[in-house]
């Protein structure tokens, strides 16, 4: 793992704190937007969307007694309805696990770690189409970077990142890279 | 991974990646709509020059499962019943547009020839030639040992530690052939139980040791017992002199009630169909609760799923250069 400042790392815009902050706002938001944590089902879209979506239950968890993240809490793998399977070597699959109950009539909220063309959020919203119908679908994301080639938009964002599209954002997480930070490099990087 | 010809040709990390991405496919297979859109446009041809009506039925299963379109060629009532070459035969899938020919032949080597000779340029899957390899069956086959005997999440394991007994007609056998092969890769020990008239010249430079016994075998409690048809199609008839009778093979070589009351209580037994109740296993052995033969037959098509996903949703390679 290289350090920030070190050639080719990229510029950290995040920490571990904000990551954190960012984090329980958007907990925060999530039950303030549903009124309370009633028919909420967080599905986080791996790699980084799994880990930032479990701790988002975890912070629901903390402050609403009524949320069961057993049930609450899943993951939702894209990667069989991408549109750009042909333009990269074949991708390895990631686990789709839906909690017993379904999604039908609930409110999904969708986690990721950035969201950039929109083209995973398309995907996943045909994934979801397949597996039922949720009464609402809504999206968290913990980096907005801009350069959107789809009509979509993210309900509650972590942070906004305006960026060049030559440039590279990364996100690590303790859970799949060590420790936490959100970081810019130039498309070399 | 450009084809899939055999199960030797496979690594571990190869075999493990199909494995793992046969169990998140599995998990969309319990699924109200199982159709998924990865393949769509794709063509996927199903060249079948013996009969076989569970591996076809499987492949075209899994194909249209990730949206491809298939194709169906049967030798019988085709062109090649007027004397079409395979080279020519090739050329016109070709001139198709076929993106994978998954191919049944009678003679071993005819995938390999349809791989390397230029005729085409789709993917090739070997769906069993001759008496050579039948890889997705070993594929689905481990799949099913991985689920039962690898414990809790068997992502990204191999068989490392099992003892696998294989039982029957290994001659005619390319299951048990492409069983030995990749269940070695992964680990696991193989022992092919056979008469010496029904084990192939060679046979002791397999990666797997030979008995002549079944009931010494099942004493060292293997965990899982893989009985073979009795090909007789390839016999003449009473066992065409590879053994006196079908009782006497039944008695000396068939799983009966008896035999797998002395099995581990966690091992399983497996078939790869068609079965010959009452030949190599009874109706009680293959109708107990051990028996997990229904269970291959859904495990192929994830298996064959993984197969045609890997080798078509990807670029090519020579595209991505």
């Amino acid at each position: 793992m290289t350090d920030p400042g070190t050639p080719g790392a990229g510029r950290e815009v995040l920490g571990p704190d904000d990551v954190s902050r960012a984090l329980t706002r958007i907990a925060h938001e999530i039950l303030e937007h549903n009124k309370g944590p009633e028919g909420l089902v967080l599905l986080g879209i791996p790699t980084r969307g799994l880990p930032l979506a479990e701790r988002i239950a975890a912070r629901l968890a903390e402050v609403e007694p009524g949320f069961d993240p057993a049930s609450q809490l899943g993951s939702l793998d894209i990667t069989m309805h991408r549109d750009d399977l042909h333009r990269a070597p074949v991708r390895t699959l990631g686990e789709t696990r839906l909690p017993a109950q379904g999604i039908d009539e609930r409110t999904v909220v969708l986690v990721d770690d950035v969201l950039y063309s929109g083209r995973t959020i398309r995907a996943a919203l045909d994934a979801l189409s397949d597996l039922g119908r949720p009464r609402a679908v809504r999206l968290a994301v913990l980096v907005d970077r801009g350069h959107r080639e789809l009509p979509i938009r993210a309900d509650h964002v972590g942070k906004n990142l305006p960026t060049a599209s030559s440039e590279r954002v990364r996100v690590m997480l303790t859970e799949t890279d060590g420790r936490d930070a959100v970081l810019i490099s130039d498309g070399e990087g | 991974m450009d084809h899939l010809l055999t199960a030797a040709g496979l690594s571990r990390g190869d075999a493990v990646r199909i494995l793992d991405t046969a169990a998140e496919l599995a998990a969309t297979q319990g699924r109200e709509i199982k159709k998924l859109p990865t393949l769509r446009g794709r063509t996927v041809v199903n060249l079948f020059f013996e009969d076989s009506t569970r591996t076809r039925i499987s492949f075209e299963t899994a194909a249209k499962r990730l949206s491809a379109d298939v194709i169906n060629f049967a030798a019988k009532g085709s062109s090649v019943s007027k004397g079409e070459s395979l080279k020519d035969t090739a050329l016109t899938l070709q001139a198709m547009g076929a993106d994978a020919v998954v191919i049944r032949h009678h003679a071993s080597g005819a995938p390999h020839l349809l791989a390397s000779s230029g005729w085409l340029q789709a993917a090739v899957v070997n769906a069993g030639d001759g008496t050579h390899q039948h890889p997705t069956q070993a594929l689905l086959d481990a799949y099913t040992l991985r689920r039962h005997l690898a414990g809790p999440g068997p992502i990204g394991q191999d068989l490392a530690g099992l003892h696998v007994a294989i039982v029957g007609d290994v001659l005619h056998s390319r299951v048990a052939r492409s069983n030995v092969d990749l269940l070695h890769t992964l680990g696991a020990r193989v022992t092919l139980v056979s008469p010496p008239t029904l084990l192939p010249v060679g046979v002791e430079a397999w990666p797997c040791e030979v008995s002549y016994h079944l009931d010494e075998v099942l004493d060292q409690g293997p965990d899982a017992v893989m009985m073979l048809r009795v090909q007789r199609e390839r016999m003449s008839s009473a066992g065409g002199g590879f053994f006196p009778s079908p009782l006497e093979y039944s008695r000396r070589y068939g799983l009966d009630a008896r035999r797998l009351a002395t099995l581990p209580s966690h091992a399983i037994v497996m078939h790869p169909g068609p079965m010959n109740r009452g030949l190599e296993i009874s109706a009680e052995a293959a109708d107990s609760d051990r028996a997990v033969i229904v269970e291959q037959v859904a495990n192929g098509v994830a298996v064959r799923m993984a197969v045609l996903y890997l080798l078509l949703a990807g670029g090519r390679r020579e595209d991505l250069a």
